[in-house]
């Protein structure tokens, strides 16, 4: 919107993108642009689809129409599995690990869909340099190291959010998709996780679902406000904050107005 | 936990695990001096059912799928043996290598079939499986049916080493089971059975994660299907005999109870789980004719109780610290 | 632990089957009417299953062993009695005591354990049912007549049809029509339809969970005790009886979709009338396209297939089942 010089590339982007549960709609002709090394952060207000947005982009909600592009190439039907080869990767706002195992070896995994192949039979995979390296680097990037051989069962709900980041910082995404990391953080370990974001950005591309308003406007170099499944508004912080429209959708017509 | 790390030489499990080699090697001798064979047979027995059962543990205990037509495989490998025979083919490699191709070929068709189920479908889809093909065993009167199918002579390995006597047998047994889990063992610690596990973990986060997690599950199917092959291989020897009995679905069902007694996701669990087994159906069965009334409710209640198995009431002992060897 | 052969399908009260005798009407409907016999049976067994596995995502293999009592305790208070109506009450009734018993003093510690623990504990439970059964009745085949009232034959289309059969049709297609009602037009069948496709939710909203379980859990014993009841004049009444029952029930809920009463209907039709249909028919065929000792030797093999072999493809196409009522 309004931008005069060469587009720059769209890293991922949405068409048009519905979804329905039912009589539900969820997701209505969604446009999402999200340009390479910039953070894009989604807000709106609870029941707004973000995390159902998010569950198409990783394919494991398939859409009712619509297109989505990633990188250049239309991943609207890929299995998931192939979207995250691509370089796409995502975290989960209600933790999804593997609780059986440490977090060296949750990261390790992570790392393993990515490095070589997973069709061996002999060798010891906990000793594999190649999948320790990397792990050991994302945990000391989110600050879990210490904690490495702890089994995850037994983090505690801030390690996990950690934990989930490091899963998907290890394999250098192109794309990191994040569904409200700061959910149930208490505020010492949010301003932590607000910092690490800080110095993630411009290293890799981040689309944020955020609740936490301040963080977003800190970070968030554009925002998509998404309300009721549609794409109300979208541009840099200062444009949305003024924007009567959500506004609107925020805090009701009330305040709209005045 | 039950992630096989590698355990610590002096923890209890370790200690009792090298007791337990130690006698299996030695029980054709312990029995001659006793002067009771029968030993050598029961044994013979309790590791042919650990191999089934370990196969088993590989998809049920480390993959989460509960198959409960395993024991098809058991009856493939007997009836290869005992249709081979029937038609005068008597090597021991060429009955080896049908069993494992065989049911390398069913096990790739079913699961396939099987694996786009929910875990409730697979339960069930795996158990008629198992069922149509006692009932094509059944049918097929030319080869005996309903009372199975003789086997004159058992698989021929000779100039090697000969299965003919009892000892023979008891050894190669020996010998498969523990190589297989000695394999297992490298199998669930490897890239693969790490991707395994995680799938009995959360499998909804692997595929995201980038991994094709059907092909896993597929795979590792057809292995454990290939390995109970060659348990039901052994057992045709073992009985002299092929019949659709072995594929009987309470077969498969003894199969499940085998691997949680002993042990769900432990390497040694279904061979011991496999011993407890059998001699407690030995003992119930000298006892009285009806001794299933007494072995139903029983498996009720290890079904209730027994979260870590016989073979989990071994501690493990700390893990030796890999620290020193990676950055 | 070896298997009781029954197959399930009286074929004696027909002439022997010759080319001609395939080309007729006359066989083809009556064989249709068999399999729709056969389906209702299925049906009353299923719809119970169902609703278990898709409402209390339960697996209950014990669906089977009921049945078997039913016809067991059909046959004696026949025999003791001679009233039809109290043997119908006494299946019925004993079955569902006994299955709200096995499920009061057992079977509700496991709904929150994983379906492995399930399957273990229902088979438990099986083999405690075909022992303590064989216990109290003996090995030997029980038989229960046919009541005089229902000897004869009702004339349908121009054809003669044994009326006890046709009341099994009538019977099973009341209840099924009773099922509809229940489910479509009470409180209750909403409940159960809510729970069929989100069970979590039910129990969130504050029903009362552990009624509703106990309830279904009684109403599919009921029903596999009627089956087991109007099954009994026509099969022979055994230990195991019950198994290879379960067998085709399983096929059937896959084929139809777990959790859904209308897919157990016409699942269980479908499967009843390709048994019955592919048993006479197949061998037939294979027959006129193929020399004689080969066709002897496979038709019934693979007519005992057929069922199996329809499951596989519906599990291809829709690996959910043709009516699921889940996403």
């Amino acid at each position: 919107m309004g931008e005069t010089h060469a587009v720059t590339q769209n890293i991922l982007s949405t068409h048009g993108l519905t979804k329905r549960f039912g009589g539900l709609l969820v997701s209505d002709a969604v446009d999402l642009e999200v340009r390479t090394g910039e953070l894009h952060s989604i807000i709106g207000p609870n029941g707004a689809g973000k995390t159902t947005l998010i569950n198409q982009l990783t394919g494991e909600i398939v859409p009712d129409g619509g297109k989505i592009e990633f990188d250049g190439t239309d991943i609207t039907t890929m299995p998931s599995y192939k979207r995250s080869l691509l370089g796409l990767a995502r975290t989960y706002q209600i933790t999804s690990i593997f609780h059986e195992f440490s977090a060296l070896e949750n990261v390790a995994l992570a790392a393993q869909a990515h490095s070589g192949h997973s069709y061996g039979v002999w060798r010891p995979a906990s000793r594999d340099p190649a999948l320790n390296e990397p792990s050991h680097r994302a945990l000391e990037q989110v600050g879990l190291v210490a904690k490495r051989h702890v089994v995850a069962g037994e983090l505690s709900h801030g390690e996990h959010r950690q934990l989930e980041l490091a899963m998907g910082l290890v394999t250098e995404p192109k794309v990191l998709l994040l569904d409200e990391p700061m959910a149930g953080m208490g505020r010492v370990e949010s301003a932590f996780l607000s910092k690490l974001l800080a110095s993630l950005k411009g290293r890799y591309t981040i689309v944020l679902i955020e609740h936490d308003m301040d963080v977003v406007f800190a970070l968030a170099d554009r925002i998509t406000v998404l309300v009721y499944g549609k794409a109300i508004a979208c541009g840099v912080p200062s444009e949305i904050r003024a924007s009567l429209e959500v506004k609107r959708a925020y805090l009701g017509e009330r305040y709209a107005a005045g | 936990m039950s992630f096989p790390e590698p355990i610590s030489p002096r923890s209890p499990r370790f200690l009792v695990g090298v007791v337990i080699l130690l006698v299996l090697a030695l029980v054709p001798q312990i029995s001659d001096a006793i002067g009771e064979s029968y030993y050598v047979t029961i044994v013979t027995r309790i590791l042919i059912f650990g191999l089934a059962a370990s196969s088993l543990n590989l998809i049920l205990g480390y993959g989460g799928l509960v198959s409960f037509g395993h024991a098809l495989y058991l009856g493939i490998g007997a009836y290869a043996v005992g249709l081979l025979s029937f038609y005068g083919v008597s090597n021991g490699w060429i009955h080896l290598a049908a069993t494992v191709g065989l049911c390398a070929i069913v096990s790739l068709l079913t699961g396939l079939v099987c694996m786009r189920t929910s875990g409730m479908g697979f339960i069930m889809i795996t158990l008629a499986f198992a069922q149509m093909f006692f009932f094509l065993g059944v049918s097929l009167k030319q080869y005996g049916g309903d009372d199975g199918l003789k086997i004159s002579s058992r698989s021929n390995f000779e100039p090697l080493f000969s299965i003919e006597g009892n000892t023979g047998l008891y050894y190669f047994s020996l010998i498969l089971t523990l190589g297989v889990l000695y394999l297992t063992w490298r199998f669930v610690n490897a890239r693969f059975g790490r991707v395994l596990r995680g799938s009995k973990s959360n499998i909804q986060r692997l595929k995201v994660l980038g991994f094709p997690i059907l092909r896993f599950q597929v795979l590792t199917y057809v292995i454990s299907g290939c390995v109970c092959g060659v348990a039901g291989l052994l057992l045709g020897n073992f009985t002299k005999f092929a019949s659709p009995a072995y594929m009987y679905w309470t077969v498969s069902g003894d199969l499940i109870v085998m691997v949680i007694l002993g042990g769900i996701a432990t390497v040694m669990g279904p061979l011991v789980g496999a011993a407890v087994y059998v001699v407690l159906e030995t003992i119930l069965s000298s006892y009285t004719q009806h001794w299933m009334v007494i072995l139903g409710p029983m498996i009720l209640v290890i079904a209730l109780t027994a979260t870590r198995g016989v073979w989990g009431l071994f501690p493990r002992g700390e893990a030796p610290n890999w620290e020193k060897r990676t950055p | 632990m070896g298997p009781a052969c029954s197959d399930g399908n009286v074929r004696g009260q027909f002439a022997p089957l010759s080319f001609h005798s395939f080309m007729t009407w006359n066989l083809l409907v009556i064989q249709a009417l068999n399999g729709l016999q056969y389906g209702v049976l299925l049906f009353l067994l299923a719809a119970g299953l169902t609703l278990v596995l898709g409402v209390m995502n339960f697996v209950n293999l014990t669906h089977g062993a009921l049945y078997m009592v039913g016809a067991y305790l059909a046959a004696t208070a026949l025999t003791h009695s001679n009233s039809f109506l109290l043997a119908a009450v006494a299946a019925v009734f004993g079955t569902l005591v006994i299955g709200v018993v096995m499920e009061w003093a057992a079977l509700r510690n496991f709904y929150r354990r994983g379906h492995l623990d399930q399957v273990l504990a229902t088979f438990g439970l099986i083999l405690f049912f075909n022992e303590a059964v064989r216990m109290i009745w003996g090995p030997a085949p029980v038989y229960m007549r046919t009541p005089e009232w229902l000897s004869g034959t009702v004339n349908l289309f121009g054809f003669d049809y044994p009326s006890y059969r046709f009341l099994v049709i009538g019977v099973g297609l009341g209840t099924a029509v009773g099922m509809y009602l229940l489910i479509h037009h009470t409180r209750i069948g909403m409940l159960i339809r809510a729970g069929a496709t989100n069970a979590q939710m039910v129990s969130i909203l504050g029903v009362n969970i552990r009624m509703l379980n106990t309830l279904l859990f009684g109403l599919g014993a009921a029903m596999a005790g009627l089956s087991g009841l109007m099954a009994a004049p026509l099969f022979a009444v055994q230990p195991g009886m019950g198994d290879n029952v379960l067998i085709a029930v399983i096929v059937v809920i896959v084929i139809g979709g777990i959790g859904s009463v209308r897919g157990a209907f016409y699942g269980a039709l479908l499967v009843g009338v390709v048994d019955t249909v592919g048993r006479v028919y197949l061998p037939l065929l294979l027959r006129q396209v193929a020399e004689r000792t080969i066709a002897d030797a496979a038709g019934p093999a693979l007519a005992s297939m057929l069922i199996y072999v329809f499951m596989a493809i519906v599990l291809a196409v829709r690996p959910q089942g043709l009516f699921s009522a889940r996403r």
